[in-house]
């Protein structure tokens, strides 16, 4: 293999494993901050309790996107240098003020979040938990413009092959960042939320019959609930734009090899690249005309506009399924257990395994989400300026294999921890008395004084 | 946009002082933390658990520095870093996955049973130890100006012990600082023993850098800058003896004056590096590229020295403040 394909499997992996991370920690800080301002409103331990919990599996994922981000910033040296190169003039202040803004502050003020509350007035703490949340948010906003503008780009000029900043503002603000931020920020709502729904659901179905998973499972399952139906509209509308601005991607997703009007919405099919067809499709008469031109007589360019432009169609095809899919069952899921939970004040036990099951299908479809993005602006690095092949190092294939392997074992090594140490942390809190020591003098001053009296 | 007056040359200038800034934070503060990571006792669990909570809150933001150094190097001087981290690309990966290993063990060791708690432990030790030692060589070859002849690969090797005796100095100097009783008195020992070494591996990195490039030995022998450059050397060895003096004193202080080794080993660090900066400059990569050849477009540069001059001094001051709360002796590790 040479060192184009292995650099390209290098990061994918990077990325994959990368963004798993953040995913997970950007909603969850913000959780973090609710539950810290309910347990300062109502004074209830029970807040604090699931605060504890949750800050903890907050640290263990942040440490790990981190660690894991800290790679990704290397490679764009090592591996892909004609990006840096040729881009880095808009790149590089991107980045830049990704570090500045959000890397240091979520880094610092963790450290007080995790281990200040002794140290630090109440207020400061929570100050922290918000800064924190904020934090995660802007290095969404840093991380997500500069990607944005890879798939839109504008506010740029080339001279002699090197791309200069003409407009910041045009730039950071253009125009699939406001759709992909969204489609971004709602994926991590609805990552966390399953999250905490599902862990809680574990531990309700270890026996916890403590009151900190049920209102940690409500909290989620509410939010999910109302999260979903936003993020179905917020991806029809970055869909819309993204019919506008690369078409070529829109057809890889819907599979439409040749433009057409009042084309099919496939809910599956096998495409067939050689051919330029799709076997075994089935799927609802004129519902992608509908969808994506609000007619049903609208037309579609097929990918036959695009020779040698286009994504290649299986993984853009296949991963949309799995990303849309993923979002119904997570509606009716959410759905489900928000009536449940509302009408009964419990669920069911087949629901509670489903929830836990679900633990991490944020996962599934934001993976599948960018894989539909990313593989979908190929071949280009920077749509329509610079082909990824073009960005490629020159480093020996045989080192980069080397690295490619030892990445690959050290996260598998991570995931099975990572998963691990999750599931011991929720069994522990099963058998945990979550009293702190001074409710307990309380109870028992309280208890000695009933004594007294009687 | 504002600083429109500056020129590309002055920008350059910013840029390297800021890289600098970023990277000395880093060897300073990564720097501890990394040694207190080279210390641990394979064999003394309580120990390991103090180290462990001294340094709980700050690595995170220790670390940034170092996507900082290396964001503002791919950005200032995008040449440079191409040319050096391809260069490097096996020892910055292997320095990379010491990083993980360590980052993620302190997290796991305080979540898992006792058993496995060892297994992390030891992760985190040979993590901090294969990342200070990849540190060294990398900086061993990047002085060398990125030569990989075998007389460099041995320069780097040196430099690798080097910087692993640094952090590790500055480590002990640390716990000094942040622990009490038995294992305050073996961060007494381990810095006197690190303070030997580093101060060996200081005098051979000196001569043996005149070795490397023309225009540094002439700069160290035959110009009137060799005088303070020289000054440099002996200034270390003048604070390190301090030190050993500090150290054997302190046991008996009662507590008084136990941030002074930190404070020497800060110096020290402070001192080496600005040889190297003067030794150096005006290039990124020593005898080969110089500021001028790698740098960035100017009016990106200006644009991110907007938010640089108002961020950067925010990040500093709440970085002090988190020292300020935590401040003292280390509490026992745990969340609340």
């Amino acid at each position: 293999m040479d060192a184009f394909i292995l650099s390209r499997l290098q990061f994918a992996l990077n990325i994959s494993f990368h963004i798993l991370f953040p995913t997970i920690t950007i909603a969850l800080g913000w959780f973090l901050f609710y539950f810290k301002v309910r347990s300062n409103l109502s004074g209830h331990p029970v807040w604090m309790r699931i605060y504890r919990f949750w800050v903890r599996v907050f640290a263990l994922t942040f440490a790990l996107g981190v660690v894991s981000g800290v790679t990704m910033s290397f490679q764009f040296g090592t591996n892909w240098p004609g990006f840096m190169e040729k881009a880095g003039n808009v790149a590089g202040p991107l980045l830049g003020y990704e570090v500045l803004t959000a890397f240091f502050l979520e880094a610092t003020f963790l450290g007080i979040m995790l281990f200040g509350s002794r140290r630090v007035p109440n207020w400061l703490h929570t100050l922290s938990s918000l800064v924190v949340a904020i934090g995660t948010t802007i290095s969404a906003f840093w991380i997500l413009s500069l990607n944005s503008w890879m798939h839109t780009p504008q506010g740029y000029e080339v001279i002699d092959g090197v791309i200069y900043a003409k407009d910041w503002s045009q730039i950071i603000f253009n125009p699939s960042f406001p759709y992909r931020l969204t489609h971004m920020l709602l994926a991590s709502g609805l990552t966390a939320s399953f999250l905490i729904a599902g862990l809680s659901a574990y531990r309700i179905f270890r026996g916890d019959d403590k009151i900190a998973p049920k209102i940690a499972l409500k909290t989620a399952t509410y939010t999910a609930a109302v999260l979903i139906p936003l993020q179905i509209f917020a991806g029809d509308m970055h869909g819309l734009n993204t019919l506008e601005h690369q078409p070529q991607k829109i057809a890889a997703m819907e599979g439409v090899w040749h433009t057409e009007k009042g084309a099919p919405l496939l809910l599956f099919a096998i495409p067939d690249e050689e051919n330029k067809t799709n076997h075994f499709e089935i799927g609802i008469p004129r519902g992608a005309s509908l969808i994506l031109t609000h007619d049903i007589d609208g037309e579609i360019k097929g990918l036959n506009e695009f020779e040698g432009e286009h994504p290649p169609v299986g993984p853009v095809f296949y991963s949309f399924r799995v990303m849309v899919g993923m979002g119904m069952l997570m509606l009716a899921v959410a759905w489900a257990g928000s009536w449940y939970l509302f009408r009964k004040n419990t669920l069911p036990p087949w629901l509670t395994k489903v929830f836990m099951g679900m633990s991490f299908s944020g996962w599934i479809a934001t993976l599948a989400g960018w894989y539909v993005t990313e593989v979908g602006r190929q071949p280009y690095l920077i749509s329509g300026v610079m082909r990824t092949e073009e960005a490629v190092t020159g480093l020996p294939p045989a080192n980069i294999a080397l690295t490619l392997t030892l990445y690959a074992g050290i996260y598998v090594v991570l995931m099975i921890a990572y998963m691990s140490t999750l599931t011991l942390m929720c069994r522990r809190s099963v058998e945990i008395e979550e009293i702190s020591s001074e409710e307990r003098e309380q109870a028992k001053a309280a208890r000695e004084q009933r004594l007294a009296q009687a | 946009m504002p600083f429109e007056s500056l020129s590309i040359e002055t920008l350059a200038n910013i840029y390297l002082g800021l890289l600098g800034l970023a990277v000395l934070l880093y060897a300073v503060l990564d720097g501890y933390d990394l040694g207190v990571g080279v210390l641990l006792p394979p064999r003394n669990e309580s120990f390991r658990d103090d180290m462990v909570a001294s340094i709980g809150p700050y690595w995170d933001a220790n670390e940034t520095w170092l996507v900082l150094a290396v964001g503002l190097l791919l950005f200032a001087f995008p040449q440079a870093h191409s040319a050096i981290l391809q260069t490097l690309y096996l020892p910055a990966t292997f320095m990379l996955l010491g990083l993980i290993l360590r980052g993620v063990s302190f997290d796991f060791r305080a979540k898992v049973p006792q058993v496995k708690k060892r297994k992390w432990d030891f992760c985190f030790k040979y993590g901090s130890l294969l990342t200070t030692l990849t540190q060294g060589y990398m900086l061993g070859i990047w002085v060398t100006g990125l030569r990989t002849d075998l007389y460099a690969q041995g320069f780097a090797l040196l430099a690798a012990f080097g910087v692993t005796a640094a952090y590790a100095f500055i480590g002990a100097c640390w716990l000094i600082l942040k622990s009490e009783g038995e294992l305050q008195s073996k961060a007494f020992h381990w810095a006197r023993r690190c303070l030997m070494v580093l101060s060996g591996g200081i005098m051979a990195v000196s001569l043996l850098n005149l070795s490397l490039h023309e225009s540094v030995r002439e700069l160290w022998l035959s110009s009137p800058m060799g005088y303070v450059l020289m000054a440099i050397p002996l200034a270390c060895f003048g604070l390190l003896s301090l030190c050993g003096l500090v150290l054997n004193k302190l046991p008996k202080a009662g507590g008084k004056g136990e941030w002074l080794p930190f404070g020497i080993a800060l110096l020290v660090f402070l001192l080496c590096f600005t040889a190297f900066g003067i030794s150096y400059y005006p290039f990124v990569v020593p005898g080969k590229l110089t500021i001028m050849d790698a740098v960035a477009d100017a009016s990106s540069l200006r644009f991110l020295l907007v938010g640089a001059s108002v961020v950067v001094p925010c990040i500093l001051a709440y970085t002090f403040m988190v020292y300020r709360i935590f401040a003292g002796k280390a509490e026992k590790l745990s969340y609340y």
